[in-house]
């Protein structure tokens, strides 16, 4: 029978340098039944995405980071060394991990900032203090990014159901699939349906 | 008094001068079984790092030439963990604070961190009696 993916816990990976915050955000998070990892900065978050700073646009998961499916990044802007902001960009740039939705927050009302960081792919900014109200604006970005891999999924089976096929069968031959067919290729490492699996009970 | 009734005047206190805001009361309501001691750990960090903050302030602008961004840089992280806490005052003493890093007066900064060690430490004071009220409650014996 068709698993109900809504039973399946997400998985948020937080990002914030400041420890109140950071407790804080678990909170939220949990109390929302999400499944929540932190880190303190924007290295470690990129270090268990399994990306390295210097080879972000590489194809460079390690086998055992793909038990670990992230399903949102949410991070602070401000923060030493790498910025939010920077984080987003690593994050935009890896193969990998580009769909997983990013979500932004900061303390200060900037609205060149915030316009700054949708610009660079960022699914949404939150005003700190995070309140409980926000945390049900990211559910739908999630389900939003699943569809889409669901999507590519199905089209790159229908492409090989097709090519084993010596009649065209009546699926989207268009350059378009090529293309996506072609970046799952590169994806291959890329979160697949399976690692979201329910839980155990 | 009970100490149920202590913890509850003393917090009714602490919002009606001003020490506390809402955002302390979206703490409380996060606190559940699940989460029993969640009020008292945020309250501890925010405490611990606080003081941290502090110090590094005391003495950035102990220098003779002070790097104001840097003095800006932690006004901001103690601003930010204020207001995750509902801590309003020494919020509010941080906005001000970070007006004179604007400036780069630093006059204005040393008082105003005099200011902001002042408003720290009262609601800090105020925090241990709620944490010490708050596990009598519990049924623990006060600390000594």
């Amino acid at each position: 029978m068709a698993v109900v993916a809504s039973e399946t816990p997400f998985h948020v990976l937080a990002v914030d340098d400041s420890l109140p915050d950071r407790k804080l955000i678990e909170r939220l998070l949990k109390t929302s039944s999400f499944q929540v990892t932190t880190v303190d900065s924007g290295s470690k978050a990129l270090q268990f995405l399994g990306i390295h700073d210097d080879d972000a646009s590489t194809v460079s998961v390690h086998a055992h980071q793909l038990d670990v499916a992230v399903n949102l990044i949410i991070t602070d802007y401000c923060m030493p060394g790498m910025t939010g902001y920077d984080l987003l960009k690593k994050i935009k740039e890896s193969s990998s991990l580009r769909d997983i939705p990013v979500v932004i927050m900061s303390s200060e009302n900037i609205p060149s900032r915030i316009n700054r960081c949708l610009e660079e792919g960022a699914d949404e900014f939150f005003l700190k203090p995070v309140q409980l109200s926000d945390m049900s604006k990211l559910k739908p970005h999630i389900l939003k990014s699943r569809c889409r891999e669901h999507y590519e999924q199905e089209q790159q089976h229908q492409q090989s159901d097709s090519n084993s096929n010596d009649c065209s069968s009546p699926t989207n031959m268009s350059s378009s699939s090529d293309s996506s067919r072609k970046r799952k290729a590169e994806d291959n490492e890329e979160i697949l349906p399976q690692k979201n699996r329910p839980r155990h009970s | 008094m009970s100490a149920a009734n202590q913890l509850a005047a003393l917090i009714a206190n602490m919002f009606a001068t001003g020490l506390l805001d809402d955002q302390f009361q979206q703490l409380q309501m996060l606190q559940d079984p699940s989460a029993p001691n969640f009020v008292s750990e945020v309250v501890t960090l925010f405490c611990h790092d606080g003081e941290r903050i502090i110090g590094e302030l005391a003495k950035l602008l102990d220098k003779p030439t002070v790097d104001f961004d840097r003095v800006d840089a932690f006004v901001h992280q103690l601003k930010g963990s204020s207001a995750s806490v509902g801590a309003l005052k020494v919020k509010n003493t941080c906005i001000q604070f970070r007006e004179f890093c604007q400036q780069k007066s630093k006059d204005g900064c040393l008082k105003t961190l005099e200011t902001v060690r002042i408003n720290f430490y009262e609601l800090r004071g105020k925090f241990q009696t709620m944490l010490q009220l708050e596990r009598q409650v519990n049924g623990f014996p006060p600390n000594n």
